[in-house]
């Protein structure tokens, strides 16, 4: 107890916004997938709060589409950290009517999320939903602010957004309105990783190398599975593979890879030569994706 | 890993992205998926060398006027810095853009074209970045090339520059020039080998060597309330603990402190950071600490040492960067958000505007219209616990938020 403390500048940044998430708002909610960037903010929030709980709920958007492997250690964590769980279907929204599955080669839930989040964040009245995001990610997120204030519909109004000075977050808003929060907006990929690694965070298997049926398209490697449509002639192929981000099973491809622990995974990344979302299928739609998705209250 | 947040501001068309793009590509950032949309994207438009501003201009509606319209944030990091860029524009319009982004920045770099030298937006870039209390200044003399890399043109730039700096009252501020050619690559990350009359630092070895811990500003412990945690577990039964972030200097178990407003005197018992106890808490570190006495805190307060008291005042004068569509008058009423303390705030008088090209000040003006530089004077409901801004840079700061709109509508720096 006679050691000083010592500062991460990035982990004390995102305490200090979880702290004003709990003091600013009435019902926030963490949105959490079981990725990476969602382990990593829950230990950012358990820190924040300490010894108390974490003052808010879990809530899982899922897409049915997901890794199983991501499932389980969800519920195991949840378990262990004692805070309630929400999960919300996207199966529901279309079985509801309220989206159409997408069809062909190129088909994926990842879209059809952004329907049931906001219809959750409407059943919860949840007025501030804090999200893994990060500004390196995507140019698009790159201008995101740390309070971001989404309208009635949950839309992004990139033209019109407050700015942010100092330290200071103005959470206030209209009722209706929400805020989503980014507390780790300014780390990096591999800044992730090296939190991760530091603190000893169990992460999901699917982040390290193993064995998967997988079939190349455009230069990625896909993961077959009954999720993912694929052409009678796209061979399948057993490969050493990893992920690097762990979205829908429809739109995440995965990396050649036979790192199989933290510190191997760490190095890699710091090597590597292709970003994090050369990855995600979805972002390759066209320049602006992500910009469009943002807008119509995409996470 | 240290963090270094630096500020860009320079006018349209004077190659800040590229600049931006040029540090990214010679420190090896872009990864391979990117350097291939802009290769892509360049021969698309017919240009015959890599447009790297296309790595940074990140709406669409810039990429359609091939301008930055907002604050965008750049990451990129070395063996021994991670570097966070907060790109700013540089139209005069955007002078809200430009405080935001320096606000959270301890270093800038200016941009100035070496073919028009010194021009009214390097003024006001130079302003901000004073007005701002920016320790680290690098005047980037860019498109050299284009000027035959005259070290006679550099020169005659520099002095220029440096009639602006004698008008300057903020002495500890460095400024260091450097002759670039952001599009050729020169003294960006690279030395340049037509330059070799140019003994200083690339702009990358210079921002290497900056200290970190150096260019923070200090000041006097301050401890604003975020948060109280009362876990109300069997374990920690009777736990009141106090979450905020450290200011100024340091904390440490034993301290005689006084909580502000309600002057109630204590010391400081323990020092939590998550589940381990600490003796000393940094500065800038998200900590929680305990009392040893029975003492009612809430959001807000303000945890001080007894001997370094700040002001503690209803009425002020500061000044204000005005940022909303709606101009700011006198009588008009506002939230105050000091820290994460809020108050409300009535205008008592419009002073004078101050013109960011130091010209001077302009009197008898009655409203404060979007991207205005003023003195103003307010009249609060509550004091509030507070350093000139000059002496404390996060304790002298605050911001103005819309009770209507609840916009962001200003930012206020105590005189």
């Amino acid at each position: 107890m006679t050691e000083k403390l010592h500062i991460n500048a990035l982990e004390n940044e995102a305490i200090y916004i979880f702290r004003e998430v709990a003091a600013q708002f009435e019902k926030p909610v963490l949105l959490f997938s079981g990725g990476k960037d969602s382990i990593t903010l829950v230990r950012l929030a358990q820190k924040a709060f300490f010894p108390a709980k974490i003052p808010f709920p879990l809530m899982h958007i899922d897409t049915g589409h997901n890794f199983p492997e991501t499932i389980e250690f969800r519920d195991k964590l949840v378990e262990e950290l004692g805070v309630e769980l929400i999960v919300r279907n996207v199966q529901d929204s279309i079985d509801q009517g309220k989206v159409k599955e997408e069809s062909g080669r190129y088909s994926s839930r990842n879209m059809l999320q952004t329907t049931t989040l906001l219809d959750a964040i409407e059943e919860f009245k949840f007025d501030a939903c804090i999200g893994g995001a990060r500004r390196d990610e995507e140019k698009a997120r790159a201008k995101e602010r740390i309070f971001s204030v989404r309208d009635d519909f949950g839309q992004w109004d990139e033209k019109n957004q407050r700015p942010e000075l100092f330290d200071m977050l103005n959470g206030q808003i209209e009722l209706g309105q929400n805020v989503r929060v980014f507390p780790i907006s300014n780390w990096t990929e591999l800044d992730v990783w090296t939190y991760i690694e530091r603190e000893n965070l169990e992460i999901p298997s699917i982040y390290f190398a193993h064995k998967r049926e997988t079939f190349l398209r455009d230069g990625l490697i896909w993961s077959a599975s009954e999720h993912v449509y694929r052409d009678e002639d796209e061979e399948v192929e057993e490969r050493w593979v990893r992920f690097r981000t762990v979205g829908d099973m429809s739109c995440t491809a995965a990396v050649d890879s036979y790192a199989t622990t933290i510190s191997q995974v760490v190095a890699e990344i710091r090597d590597s030569s292709i970003s994090e979302r050369g990855a995600r299928i979805d972002d390759k739609r066209s320049e602006a994706a992500m910009e469009k998705r943002k807008q119509q209250g995409y996470f | 890993m240290e963090v270094l947040k630096i500020a860009t501001a320079g006018s349209v068309d004077d190659g800040k992205s590229t600049l931006i793009g040029r540090l990214l590509y010679d420190t090896k950032s872009l990864t391979s998926d990117k350097l291939e949309a802009i290769e892509r994207s360049s021969k698309q438009k017919g240009y015959d060398y890599l447009d790297f501003s296309l790595a940074t201009d990140g709406l669409v509606a810039e990429r359609e006027q091939g301008i930055t319209i907002d604050v965008a944030h750049i990451y990129f990091s070395t063996a021994t810095k991670s570097y966070i860029i907060a790109d700013t524009p540089g139209h005069v319009e955007y002078t809200r853009n430009m405080v935001t982004g320096a606000s959270t920045s301890q270093a800038a770099i200016i941009l100035i074209d070496a073919r028009h030298g010194v021009i009214e937006q390097t003024y006001r870039h130079f302003f901000i970045n004073n007005l701002l209390r920016i320790k680290d200044v690098i005047v980037a003399i860019n498109k050299m090339d284009l000027v035959d890399f005259s070290e006679e043109r550099y020169n005659e730039i520099k002095a220029d520059f440096q009639k602006l700096v004698d008008k300057s009252d903020y002495e500890d501020q460095n400024i260091t020039f450097i002759p670039v050619s952001a599009l050729k690559g020169d003294n960006v990350v690279e030395k340049s080998t037509v330059m070799s009359w140019f003994k200083g630092q690339t702009l990358l070895e210079h921002l290497e060597k900056l200290d970190t811990k150096d260019i923070y500003n200090r000041g006097k412990v301050r401890f604003p309330v975020q948060y109280v945690i009362r876990p109300k577990t069997e374990e920690y039964h009777d736990f009141r603990g106090y979450a905020g972030k450290v200011y100024g200097g340091e904390i440490k178990v034993g301290d005689e402190v006084i909580v502000l407003p309600s002057e109630t005197k204590s010391r400081v018992k323990e020092i939590y950071f998550y589940d381990k106890k600490f003796e000393t808490a940094a500065r800038r570190s998200s900590c929680t600490i305990t009392l040893e006495d029975n003492v009612n805190v809430s959001r807000g307060d303000m945890i001080v040492k007894v001997d370094e008291l700040p002001k503690v005042q209803k009425q002020f004068t500061a000044t204000v960067s005005w940022m909303d569509a709606k101009n700011l008058t006198a009588g008009s009423k506002y939230v105050l958000q000091h820290g994460v303390n809020k108050v409300l705030a009535k205008v008592s008088s419009i002073n004078h505007k101050i013109e960011t090209d130091f010209s001077g000040i302009k009197s008898d003006i009655s409203s404060l219209g979007m991207n205005d530089i003023a003195s103003v004077s307010f009249q609060l409901n509550k004091p509030i616990f507070f350093d000139s801004f000059k002496e404390h840079r996060t304790n002298g700061a605050f911001i103005l938020i819309d009770p209507q709109s609840n916009n962001t509508a200003g930012a206020g720096f105590i005189e």
